[in-house]
């Protein structure tokens, strides 16, 4: 654990008072809070950890698990080996909890995943235009552009459109189907294997995989493309 | 909540803006307000529907400007001070007040991964019967709650065909003001585009969304 993090709360303490002292000093009637989210995070932080809400040391192993442990790569392995063994597509299309649980991974947002496939005639895109529901266990935190106004609105009413500014152009004669998350159910697109790697191991394969693959807003790019 | 997160069919948002290896916090202070928040949801003081709701109660305008954390900032204090867990002159000055007791925190570092595992409660509880089944035509009811609803504005109103049945979920529209979980089955439900958008719309693509019973009925 980065033994920086612990010293977060440390560094600024002074600073916090001398912005909130003055914020008070402006305006009694406005929110009184520092401006700069880092000293306000901080002022919040310190208070709760006074108060014994939160747990300073539980704070670092939650950031630690979605920097270091919890992320696209493992989506990756999934269709990697969903790609290499058809006994494990098959298990993941039906029951996508429990395929992802034989790999090892498991946590909260996950319970409810569903697998979609691409194929020839489909392209599977998905999107949360109520909030940010996103598959954690298997793609980690959502990027920016994913929790966007821009991506939110545009997935459900001009999907084609702003997939070809994504570079992904979809044929006509594929259906382009897309999952807007507005229960509890998460969705991870499993995308189709590019051509040319054949000869692959499974981790291999998975290093081809993208995030954005799994999103469903590209396609993976065969070995040696230019990303 | 007919409000601005709900966003689906929105124009003029502008184009999406792709960030080639986006690091998973973009500042320091983006990661602490995420573990906050989390840590703080295991107080159980308030459930993810209330939680979501609580965002979607923020001004239109501040939701706009705010960055997704900033949201989480703003929602975490206010639902603090509104669950008393924090009062609001401890907000303002950083301190606990005077005389106040401390608590215990509801999660230690040994019960982070044991948290993260634990799912959103749903199950496939025969007693709660479903009003709809596969292949069923359905239309999403036009309703329009001035409370918590997971059902969008773009698809009230409008005719799919139920495509697969998710099982017993709490309902958020009753859940969220802590009214009831109401469990009921939710519905994965296909949309043609054309219904949804038009005939300018691809006769080709469809949109599916999941549904819960009360936001259903025949068609």
């Amino acid at each position: 654990m980065d033994s920086t993090r612990r010293g977060f709360l440390a560094a600024t303490g002074a600073v916090v008072s001398q912005d909130l002292a003055k914020a008070q000093d402006h305006d009694h009637n406005h929110q009184v809070v520092p401006s700069d989210p880092t000293l306000r995070v901080k002022a919040l932080e310190s208070l709760l950890v006074d108060k014994g809400l939160v747990d300073p040391a539980a704070l670092d192993v939650l950031i630690d698990t979605f920097e270091h442990k919890v992320g696209p790569r493992n989506g990756a392995r999934v269709v990697a080996r969903a790609w290499v063994d058809p006994a494990f597509k098959k298990r993941l299309l039906a029951d996508a909890p429990s395929a992802i649980a034989e790999l090892g991974y498991a946590s909260g947002q996950g319970e409810h995943t569903l697998a979609v496939e691409n194929g020839a005639k489909v392209h599977n895109l998905v999107v949360c235009t109520l909030c940010s529901c996103y598959p954690w266990p298997v793609l980690g935190l959502p990027p920016v552009w994913y929790k966007s106004a821009a991506y939110r609105s545009r997935a459900v009413i001009d999907p084609r459109g702003m997939l070809r500014e994504f570079g992904t152009e979809i044929d006509e004669d594929v259906e382009v189907r897309v999952w807007d998350s507005t229960a509890e159910l998460r969705y991870i697109v499993l995308p189709e294997r590019p051509g040319g790697t054949e000869n692959l191991s499974e981790d291999e394969l998975a290093a081809l995989v993208t995030r954005d693959s799994m999103v469903g807003v590209s396609k993976v790019p065969p070995p040696g493309a230019k990303a | 909540m007919n409000g601005i997160h709900d966003m689906g069919g929105l124009q003029d948002m502008g184009p999406v803006q792709h960030e080639r290896d986006e690091p998973v916090f973009h500042a320091e202070w983006e990661g602490r307000v995420y573990a906050i928040n989390s840590a703080l949801r295991a107080t159980g003081k308030w459930n993810l529907d209330a939680w979501r709701h609580q965002i979607e109660l923020l001004p239109p305008v501040e939701y706009m400007q705010m960055t997704y954390y900033e949201r989480w900032l703003r929602i975490n204090e206010q639902l603090l001070v509104k669950h008393g867990l924090v009062t609001p002159t401890e907000l303002a000055s950083g301190k606990p007040d005077p005389g106040s007791t401390k608590a215990i925190p509801a999660l230690t570092a040994a019960a982070v991964a044991n948290r993260l595992g634990r799912g959103i409660p749903s199950s496939q509880d025969p007693a709660v019967r479903p009003q709809f089944k596969v292949g069923q035509r359905v239309r999403a009811r036009n309703m329009n709650p001035v409370g918590h609803t997971r059902l969008p504005r773009y698809a009230r109103g409008k005719v799919g065909i139920i495509g697969r049945d998710h099982g017993v979920y709490l309902f958020p529209d009753t859940n969220a003001h802590f009214q009831g979980e109401k469990r009921q089955h939710v519905f994965s439900v296909r949309f043609t585009a054309r219904e949804l958008w038009g005939e300018h719309a691809s006769a080709r693509d469809t949109v599916h969304l999941d549904m819960w019973d009360d936001y259903l009925e025949h068609a």
